[in-house]
């Protein structure tokens, strides 16, 4: 995704080419409008609207092709309007706006709204396309071979021009030795002397016929495998290029029903257009189905269900814990360092900073498989070096205070670069003007550094609380959620609900996006509503001290 | 990643940006495919890294012998979910290889078609590879590969094969008294254990997962966990547990139990022929057997998983794809190819017979597997993994096996469908 999308030269127009230079705010719109045209202005503004064009017309071609006509229009639409901006001397504020807001829109705004319309359908395995697929996907895995029917040996012909002529299956009926012609009408003997056969029996030309090669044939791919010759026990297809076979389709559908009904069994599957799946009397469904919507059924599932609903509390009450515990406990042991190493006493900073900063260099995906090992029971590093035996993700306690100290790890050196840079920002003259009113250096710490580091870093730790809150990786890396209480496999003790919800929607029978995409709004709206209170918070707290 | 690729595409189409994305990396191959296709006819496969290195010189071959382009590309992570999501985007390949139990999940979401051999071409086969690939009654891919579980063992420190689990516990614990081995068993289990891994175990003790139908089938109805049957298997793998013999543990995972074979720390592990190459390497001298019941419990089982070949129903060139899968496939050469790239042992008898002759642990690990089942297919199976090995360890670690088996049960029938 990243990569390919990394070619959107339309909205990636810098505003600032306009060359507005001397237009000071104090300035009149006319000023303005007769500021002078540079030349490289010029130059760079027609570079980035070629691009612009080059790319519009290039995303052109594939959306004309699978007959997008919305998509085209919105394309036309939004390379039109760009273009307009940027030729006109009006609308300057739109110019350094428009870019960042296409962005927004388009990796923001559309993956939020799809995820949201997502909730609102079946979408997942066995309802991924429409109702007509499922019904062509159940017709075509419902052809079995007539038994005690023969195998053809197939050559493709036509009797017209190889690339557009009417096809022709010229089949060999390697028992008797007979080879005949069919199409849509039927099958039609053809003379022995009229045809060469190979010692295969394949024909290989035929009067009137001409034989396609591999090549012709494999060109009119769609149209063989459309060719069905009607006989009398079925119908021949094409099993490949070079083989036929008469085959029956068991299950047909009858529009007038709206069901699929088993030929052999005389069974009928009924369409029921609320669940996406045709089913049957007895209640046993075909498993191909198709993408309906469900309208808020699979909100009401999280809300309801009680395997669902049954160990939210607990694993929402983890959830806090870890995120609280992993951003906390970063932020306390990053600080701590920052501070002794702020320290003018202290030597070797350098030295210590760049060791501090190791575990933040290092690919927290990689050193999360690592520390898994590590915490083994018995050939783990750590049990190892400490002579312990302890069943780190065995446990309940040991492995929710294993994955924090695996966070610990991971994340303090973040913390230590952004304390030690909100450090040096806090101006020396405070913490002297405390120790000259013989505060101590606890109380200084407490009353002045403090405050004024966590106005600065606040933010930042909200950021923090709101990735640890979804930290997939952490837990799904490490202990997979477990360790798991004997009664209920589904939700483990270190089960973030973002792994829990993972399970649920992918590990049971197919992935089910539509419930995932329900639970994921859930959990957006707790983040966000943490996040918000946070965030006013943190705006008193700096009224108070700036 | 693909599917809110097509979201932005399809949903707003919106901006530039989105649709440029689409096209590179869907449309784009579309375009240029249609402009050859007046010409020859193209295939596209697809399948993972190690097997693409192995189908290149034959797909080439095929193209070139036919007049017609191949193009083998390699995906090399979730193959299964990129070909189900790109079939329904219709930016899919022709054919794609795999293992045979995406069978039902690929039925279900209509990405595969069933393929029609004649009888003398699956004769050829493997009986138990055909009826892997065979689900509601239709062949669904061609097989190439098979592949079970055996017991490796090293023969310097076990020189005779065990008759059943005792008497390698009893051989294990003695080489843990003597210092030779630190470890009785390497059968990987890890934290939330390992249902592939304990099947042989759970079928010697009575257990089973799904009945058969009335047409050989597996049958989703008839869930196998929870029953009295799986409750005593698990009371009997619960002895060999942490509590028990101490042969089963979970700190035994899929990273370190082979590793811990191959640095002869100890005498037996439970693997399949992926092992080989890490034992030869540490040239370990092993020979491979059976994995063994408990006494005067039933036969260990393993799971057969089948590697085949399937034509995908929303290819733009089925025709091309029937005819390669079903002519193509089915010759010898093809089928030595792979093995050579991986070792697992060809389901075509006719090209087992070629390597059997120099590579005697594929007969022995055929051998292995002659009384396995086939893993089954059915979406239902997905359903089992999680659950089931969570019970498994939870009873390794010493756990009720009556209590988290019942419990296990009761989750695997709710999420069936």
């Amino acid at each position: 995704m990243t990569t390919s999308l990394s070619g959107p030269g339309a909205a990636t127009q810098p505003p600032g080419r306009e060359p507005v230079g001397p237009g000071l705010p104090g300035k009149s719109r006319t000023a303005r409008h007769h500021a002078p045209i540079t030349a490289t202005g010029l130059l760079v503004k027609v570079i980035l609207l070629g691009l612009t064009a080059g790319i519009a017309i290039w995303a052109a071609f594939p959306l004309v092709e699978a007959e997008k006509w919305v998509g085209l229009a919105l394309l036309a639409a939004t390379t039109a309007g760009l273009f307009y901006l940027y030729l006109t001397r009006r609308h300057i504020p739109a110019k350094y706006l428009v870019p960042g807001t296409l962005f927004l829109i388009a990796f923001q705004v559309v993956p939020v709204l799809y995820t949201a319309s997502t909730a609102f359908t079946n979408f997942g395995d066995g309802h991924r396309g429409t109702k007509e697929d499922a019904i062509v996907a159940i017709q075509t895995a419902s052809v079995k071979q007539v038994p005690g029917s023969a195998e053809y040996a197939l050559s493709v012909a036509t009797q017209g021009d190889p690339a557009t002529g009417p096809l022709v299956f010229l089949v060999s009926d390697p028992g008797t030795g007979t080879v005949s012609a069919g199409d849509a009408g039927g099958l039609r003997r053809l003379d022995p002397a009229d045809v060469t056969v190979a010692p295969g029996g394949k024909v290989t030309a035929a009067e009137g016929y001409t034989v396609l090669n591999f090549g012709q044939a494999s060109a009119r791919s769609q149209e063989i495998t459309d060719l069905v010759v009607p006989t009398s026990g079925g119908a021949l297809r094409s099993a490949g290029l070079s083989r036929a076979y008469e085959g029956k389709a068991i299950r047909a559908y009858d529009a007038g029903c709206d069901c699929v009904k088993d030929n052999e069994t005389g069974k009928t599957w009924t369409a029921d257009e609320d669940t996406g799946a045709f089913v049957a009397a007895d209640g046993e469904r075909l498993a191909q189905g198709w993408k309906v919507t469900v309208g808020l059924k699979n909100f009401s599932r999280v809300l309801t269900d009680p395997a669902i609903s049954g160990p939210f509390f607990g694993t929402l009450l983890w959830n806090f814990a870890f995120a609280i515990g992993s951003t906390g406990g970063t932020f306390i042991l990053g600080m701590f360092i920052a501070l002794a190493l702020h320290s003018p006493r202290m030597r070797g900073t350098n030295f210590y900073r760049i060791l501090l900063i190791l575990p933040y260099a290092m690919p927290s995906f990689a050193m999360l498989l690592v520390w898994r090992d590590m915490f083994n029971t018995d050939f783990g590093l750590v049990n190892n070096l400490f002579g312990l035996g302890v069943d780190w993700f065995g446990q309940e306690w040991s492995a929710r205070i294993a994955v924090i100290l695996v966070q610990l790890w991971l994340g303090y050196p973040y913390m230590f670069l952004v304390a030690t840079g909100a450090l040096q920002a806090i101006p020396k003259e405070l913490t002297e003007a405390t120790s000259v009113d013989g505060a101590s250096p606890w109380q200084s710490f407490r009353a002045v550094t403090l405050p004024l580091l966590l106005v600065a870093l606040s933010p930042l730790l909200i950021a923090s609380f709101a990735y640890n809150f979804n930290n997939f990786n952490a837990i799904y890396l490490t202990t997979e959620g477990g360790p798991f209480p004997a009664d209920n496999p589904t939700a483990g003790a270190t089960d973030l609900l973002i792994t829990y919800t993972y399970r649920l929607a992918f590990g049971a029978q197919g992935a089910q996006f539509g419930l995932a995409a329900a639970v994921s709004i859930f959990i957006f709206t707790i983040v966000a509503v943490v996040s918000a209170v946070s965030f006013r918070r943190t705006r008193k707290q700096e009224e108070v001290y700036s | 990643m693909r599917i809110r690729t097509a979201g932005v595409v399809a949903v707003l189409g919106l901006a530039l940006a989105a649709s440029g994305c689409g096209s590179d990396s869907s449309d784009e191959p579309a375009a240029k495919e249609s402009t050859k296709a007046a010409t020859g006819g193209k295939l596209v496969i697809w399948a993972d890294d190690k097997r693409t290195a192995a189908l290149k010189p034959f797909a080439e071959k095929f193209g070139q012998e036919n007049g017609v382009t191949v193009e083998v590309q390699a995906v090399s992570k979730d193959l299964q979910t990129n070909f189900v999501t790109a079939s329904q985007q219709g930016s899919g390949p022709d054919v794609v290889v795999g293992a045979h139990d995406w069978i039902g999940n690929l039925v279900q979401n209509g990405a595969i078609d069933p393929v029609q051999l004649a009888a003398e071409q699956k004769s050829g086969f493997n009986e138990t590879a055909v009826k892997a690939v065979t689900f509601n009654g239709q062949l669904y891919g061609v097989p190439y590969a098979m592949e079970n579980l055996a017991l490796i063992r090293n023969t310097e420190l076990a020189p005779e094969a065990p008759k059943t689990i005792e008497d390698l516990v009893a051989a294990g614990k003695k080489l843990k008294a003597e210092k030779k081995a630190s470890e009785i068993l390497c059968l990987q289990s890890g934290q939330n254990g390992d249902a592939y891994h304990i099947y042989p175990l759970y079928t010697s003790g009575g257990g089973y997962l799904f009945g058969t139908g009335a047409n050989g089938d597996y049958d989703p109805k008839d869930l196998g966990v929870g029953k009295p049957e799986s409750i005593e298997a698990f009371k009997k793998i619960a002895k060999l547990g942490e509590k028990g013999d101490g042969a089963l543990k979970r700190s035994i995972t899929g990273e370190n139990s082979i590793a811990t074979f191959t640095g002869k720390k100890c005498a037996f592990l439970v693997s399949g022929p992926w092992a080989i190459a890490d034992a030869k390497k540490a040239s370990i001298s092993y020979d491979i057997s059976p994995v063994p019941g408990f006494a005067g419990g039933k036969e260990a089982q393993p799971f057969v998983g089948v590697q085949a070949f399937y034509v995908a129903a929303k290819g733009k060139n089925k025709a091309l794809a029937q005819e390669f899968v079903a002519n193509h496939v089915t010759t010898p050469e093809l089928a030595v190819a792979l093995y050579t790239a991986e070792p697992r042992p060809p389901a075509l008898t006719a090209a087992l017979d070629q390597v059997k002759g120099t590579d005697p642990d594929l007969a022995k690990f055929q051998e292995a597997g002659k009384n396995g089942q086939v893993l089954p297919a059915i979406p239902a199976m997905a359903t089992i993994w999680d659950p089931f090995g969570k019970a498994e360890a939870a009873i390794i670690g010493g756990a009720d096996p009556a209590k988290t088996i019942t419990a296990a049960g009761k989750t695997i029938s709710g999420q069936i469908k």
